[in-house]
C-alpha cells in the first residue's frame, strides 16, 4: 500500500507542474492590469511604477513564473498584491470555512441522497422511486442563488429563525456557527443529493440483478439482509468515487453560495481575487485546488481498496 | 414628591441609558475594504471605516465646509505659501499616547515617504512640515495649494500614532491605531471589521453606541434582507431599484444626498491611434451626442429619480455648480443640424462601459436616445478592472466611467483635463484651461476661484472632451431602532451622536 500512494504521488507531480504552466500563463493573459485595480481611482504614476517595481511586474514572463514556482517549492506563494498577506495565510484563513461547509453540506447530501437512492432501487417503477426522483430532479435544476435568496427571504426574513447571511468560527460560538452554516450547507447539498440519489440508485439496481444475490433471496436471508450487507456494500464503490470527487469540487470553492451567504471562504476569495486581477491569490488558490483534488482522488482510491478486497491483489 | 419624581427619572434615565450603553451597530458593506492604513489605502469603504475610527485634522461639514476636527483653527500666510494648524489640547491615541504637534508632523511625513504610500501626490505640494510649538503646526508649501486643507480632510489628514507607526510599519493596517471615536478591535478579511467606543476619546459624549461592526455584504438583496431580518442597522449604498421597497417599509427609513462625483462618458480626443475617428476629432458631434441625451430621463429611468441630472463636474446642488450652464434639455433637431454641419448623416460609435446590470441598461437608453439623432451606437460591455485598463491606455472611442468626487473642485477637474493630468485618459490639452484650473489651485478666495472654474466650465461645455451625465445619490436604508444618522454629502458615515434603540 505504501508504495502504491507513494507512486500514485510521484505521478502527481508532472500533472501539478503542467496545471502550473497553465494557470499561470492564462492568468498573463487576462486583459486588465492589476497594479491599475489596486492604484486606486487616482492612478497615481509614482505609486503604479513602484508598485510595479515592489511585485517584479517588469520582469521577464518567464523569470515570473520561475520566482513563483521556486517559491511555492519552499512554501512561499507569494503575497497578495491586494491586502499584502501572504497567500499561504490568507488560504489558510479562508479554507477552514469553506471545508466546513463542505463537510456539512456532504453529511447533509449523503444523508438525503444515499436512503433516497436505496429507496428508490428497492421499490423500483413505484411511487417512491417517483417521488425520489422528482425531488432529485428538481434539487438538480434549481439554481443556488435562487434557492438561497429564497431560503433566506423565508427562513431569516419572515421566520427570524436563522441569520440571513454572515460567518462565525465553529472554535468561538459553534451554535451560532452552525446556524450560520446550515442554510449555505442545505442549498449546497440539494444537486449532490441528487447526484447521490441518482447515482446510488442505478448501482443498486445493477447490483440487485446480479445472480448471488438471487441465491441469497434464495436461501431465505431476509430482504433487510440483503440490501444492506450484500447489495449496499457492493453498489458503495462507484459512490464512494463520486462523493470524493463533489467533495473536492465542494473545496474548490462554492462560489456562488458563498457570495449569496457572505461566508469568507476560498468561493469568495476567488472571485475577489479575479476581479482585482490579484494574480498571486489567484494562482495559490488554483495550485492549492489541483493538489486538493489529486488527494481525494487518491483517497478514492485506497477507499476503494479498502472496501473491495479483490482489487488488493492488484497492487 | 420631587424625591419620587427624581428618583423615577432617575430609574427612567438609568433603563433608557442601560440599552444605548450595550448597543452595537451592524452595518452592511457594499464590498470589503483594502489595507486598514490610511497611509496606504485607497477604497471607498476603507474611508467608511476610518471615519469611525481615525480623525483627520479638519472634517467636511453638511454644507460641505471645511470645518475643524483636530486642528481646532488655521491660517494661511500671506501669499498662501505657509498654512498653519493649532492642534486640539488633550486629543489622545487609541493607545493611550498623547497627540500633539509632534505626532502630526510624524504622521504627514510617513505619508510623504513611506514607499507605500499612496498619499504622496495628494501632498506633493508640501515642501516641509514642521511643530512650531508643541500644539501648533507649519507646513511650508512648494507653491500656493489651497487644494491642501480637502487633502487634510481625509486620508493624508488622518493622524495615526507614532509609536504604533514606528512598530508596525508598513504593517500598521493589521492594527491600526489612530485617535477616533472609535478604536479597532479585529477584522476578518471578507467577514468583518468590528471597532468599539474609545473611552478617551475628546468628544466622547457624543459617542452613543460601544460597539460598530461593518459587515461587507456585496449582494444587494442579502444585504436588504441582513437589515429585514435585524442582523444589521444601516446598509450603504443600496441600489436605486431597491428605494422604492425600503420607503415601503414600514421598519425602514430610506435616506439619501447626491454626492460629489459625477457619471460621464469620456471621449477619447487625443489618446492614441483610436483617437483618430469623427468623434474624437470634431466636437461638434461630440455637442451633437450630448444634446442628443434626456438627462432627466435618464435620471426617472434607471436610477428611480434617485440621481441627479448634471452637465458639469459638480451637482447642480453644488456652490461650484456654473449657473450659466444650465443642464441642457434634450434637443434632437439641433442634434441632427450639428451633425449636418460636421458633414455626417449618421455615425458608428463604439461606447466601453462596465458590465454590470444598472450601466447597462443605463447605456442601452442613451443607445436608443441618441440614435435619433442618427449615431449608430455599438456597445462593448466590459468587466471592469479591463475597462479602466483600456481607458489608460487610450484603446477606445467612447467610455463610460464614473468618479466618486472629490470635496474641493480642484479634485474632480484639474487631473482629468490638464495637458499633464494624471488620469487625464482622454488626453485633452488646452493651455487656456490648464492655466485657469492652475490659478484656481492658488487662490484662498472661494470668489476668484468661482470665477475660474466658471470660466473653465465654459471651454469645457464646447470642446466637451467629457460628456457629463449626472451625479449619483448616496443612498441608505436604516433600522427604525436607529435615531439620529443623517447621510453626509461626501459619502462618509459619520457616527458621533448615533444611537441605537
Amino acid at each position: 500500500m505504501p508504495v502504491y500512494i507513494g507512486k500514485r504521488l510521484l505521478v502527481a507531480i508532472p500533472t501539478l507542474l503542467i496545471i502550473s504552466i497553465f494557470v499561470f500563463s492564462l492568468q498573463k493573459l487576462l486583459p486588465g492590469d492589476p497594479i491599475l485595480a489596486m492604484a486606486g481611482e487616482e492612478r497615481d504614476p509614482a505609486t503604479i511604477a513602484f508598485l510595479r517595481e515592489k511585485y517584479h511586474l517588469n520582469d521577464p514572463v518567464i523569470v515570473q513564473y520561475f520566482s513563483w514556482i521556486g517559491g511555492i517549492l519552499v512554501g512561499d506563494f507569494g503575497i497578495s498584491l491586494r491586502t499584502n498577506q501572504p497567500v499561504l495565510e490568507l488560504i489558510g484563513q479562508k479554507l477552514p470555512v469553506t471545508i466546513q461547509l463542505a463537510v456539512m453540506s456532504m453529511i447533509l447530501a449523503l444523508l438525503i441522497g444515499i436512503p433516497a437512492g436505496i429507496l428508490a432501487a428497492v421499490y423500483k417503477n413505484r411511487a417512491w422511486d417517483y417521488i425520489a426522483n422528482i425531488v432529485a430532479l428538481s434539487g438538480l435544476s434549481v439554481p443556488n442563488f435562487w434557492l438561497g435568496i429564497m431560503l433566506i427571504l423565508l427562513v431569516s426574513v419572515n421566520l427570524g429563525w436563522l441569520p440571513a447571511s454572515g460567518y462565525e468560527s465553529i472554535f468561538v460560538d459553534p451554535v451560532r456557527s452552525i446556524k450560520t452554516m446550515i442554510m449555505p450547507a442545505f442549498v449546497l447539498s440539494t444537486a449532490l443529493a441528487a447526484q447521490l440519489m441518482r447515482h446510488t440508485r442505478s448501482a443498486m439496481l445493477g447490483v440487485l440483478s446480479s445472480d448471488y444475490i438471487r441465491t441469497a433471496r434464495a436461501k431465505g436471508l431476509s430482504p433487510r439482509e440483503i440490501i444492506l450487507s450484500h447489495t449496499f456494500r457492493n453498489a458503495l464503490l462507484p459512490i464512494v468515487t463520486l462523493s470524493a470527487l463533489l467533495f473536492g469540487e465542494l473545496l474548490a470553492g462554492a462560489v456562488l453560495t458563498e457570495q449569496i451567504f457572505t461566508i469568507p471562504g476560498f468561493g469568495k476569495l476567488t472571485v475577489d481575487a479575479v476581479f482585482t486581477r490579484d494574480y498571486a491569490v489567484v494562482q495559490g488558490i488554483v495550485m492549492c485546488t489541483a493538489i486538493g483534488f489529486i488527494l481525494m482522488n487518491l483517497i478514492a482510491d485506497v477507499l476503494y481498496v479498502l472496501l473491495n478486497p479483490r482489487l488488493r491483489a492488484t497492487l | 414628591m420631587k424625591i419620587a419624581s427624581l428618583t423615577s427619572a432617575l430609574l427612567a434615565g438609568a433603563f433608557l441609558a442601560f440599552p444605548a450603553m450595550s448597543a452595537e451597530l451592524r452595518i452592511g458593506l457594499n464590498d470589503d475594504a483594502d489595507v486598514l492604513d490610511p497611509a496606504q489605502s485607497r477604497t471607498f469603504v476603507g474611508r467608511l471605516v476610518y471615519t469611525a475610527m481615525c480623525d483627520k485634522l479638519v472634517d467636511i461639514s453638511q454644507e460641505m465646509k471645511i470645518v475643524p476636527q483636530l486642528a481646532t483653527e488655521w491660517a494661511w500666510s500671506e501669499g498662501g505659501n505657509v498654512l498653519t494648524m493649532k492642534i486640539r489640547d488633550g486629543v489622545k491615541f487609541h493607545d493611550g499616547e498623547v497627540l500633539d504637534a509632534a505626532a502630526v508632523v510624524a504622521t504627514i511625513e510617513r505619508n510623504m515617504t513611506l514607499p507605500e504610500s499612496r498619499r504622496k501626490s495628494e501632498l506633493a505640494s508640501v515642501a516641509k512640515v514642521e511643530a512650531s510649538g508643541p500644539l501648533e503646526v507649519k507646513f511650508t508649501l512648494k507653491s500656493p495649494d489651497v487644494t491642501l486643507l480637502a487633502q487634510l480632510s481625509d486620508r493624508a489628514g488622518m493622524i495615526v500614532s507614532p509609536k504604533a507607526a514606528k512598530e508596525l510599519g508598513a504593517n500598521f493596517g493589521s492594527k491600526p491605531v489612530c485617535a477616533g471615536p472609535f478604536k479597532f478591535v479585529e477584522r476578518i478579511q471578507q467577514d468583518r471589521i468590528v471597532l468599539e467606543k474609545f473611552a478617551d476619546y475628546w468628544d466622547k459624549d457624543k459617542i452613543l453606541v460601544d460597539k460598530i461592526t461593518y459587515l461587507p455584504i456585496p449582494d444587494t438583496t442579502v444585504k436588504l434582507a441582513n437589515l429585514r431580518s435585524g442582523d444589521l442597522d444601516i446598509a450603504e449604498r443600496i441600489s436605486a431599484s431597491d428605494a422604492e421597497s425600503v420607503k415601503n417599509d414600514p421598519n425602514l427609513t430610506y435616506a439619501d444626498v447626491i454626492g460629489p462625483g459625477y457619471m460621464a462618458m469620456y471621449a477619447n480626443v487625443a489618446n492614441g491611434e483610436r483617437a483618430d475617428n469623427p468623434l474624437g476629432k470634431d466636437k461638434r458631434l461630440r455637442q451633437a451626442f450630448s444634446l442628443a441625451i434626456d438627462r432627466e430621463a435618464i435620471s426617472q429611468i434607471v436610477y428611480e429619480g434617485t440621481a441627479m441630472a448634471g452637465n458639469q463636474p459638480f451637482p447642480p446642488s453644488s456652490p461650484w455648480f456654473n449657473k450659466d450652464l444650465a443642464v441642457p434639455a434634450r434637443d434632437i433637431e439641433k442634434a441632427k443640424q450639428l451633425m449636418k454641419e460636421a458633414g455626417y448623416e449618421t455615425l458608428d460609435i463604439e461606447l466601453q462601459h462596465a458590465n454590470n446590470t444598472t450601466q447597462t441598461q443605463m447605456m442601452q437608453v442613451i443607445q436608443s436616445m441618441v440614435a435619433e439623432a442618427g449615431f449608430n451606437v455599438s456597445l462593448k460591455a466590459t468587466e471592469f478592472a479591463t475597462l479602466l485598463s483600456e481607458q489608460t491606455a487610450g484603446n477606445y472611442q467612447l467610455s463610460r466611467s464614473d468618479w466618486s468626487g472629490r470635496i474641493d473642485p480642484d479634485g474632480n477637474l484639474h487631473q482629468f483635463v490638464t495637458c499633464k493630468g494624471g488620469i487625464n485618459d482622454v488626453k485633452y490639452c488646452n493651455p487656456e484651461v490648464d492655466k485657469l484650473l492652475d490659478e484656481a489651485r492658488t487662490s484662498p478666495d472661494d470668489a476668484v476661484r468661482k470665477e475660474k472654474y466658471d470660466a473653465a466650465s465654459v471651454i469645457l461645455a464646447d470642446d466637451m472632451p467629457i460628456i457629463y451625465l449626472g451625479h449619483q445619490p448616496y443612498a441608505y436604508a436604516i433600522s427604525n431602532k436607529v435615531e439620529g444618522f443623517e447621510p453626509s454629502p461626501d459619502g462618509m458615515m459619520r457616527l458621533l451622536g448615533v444611537s441605537k434603540k
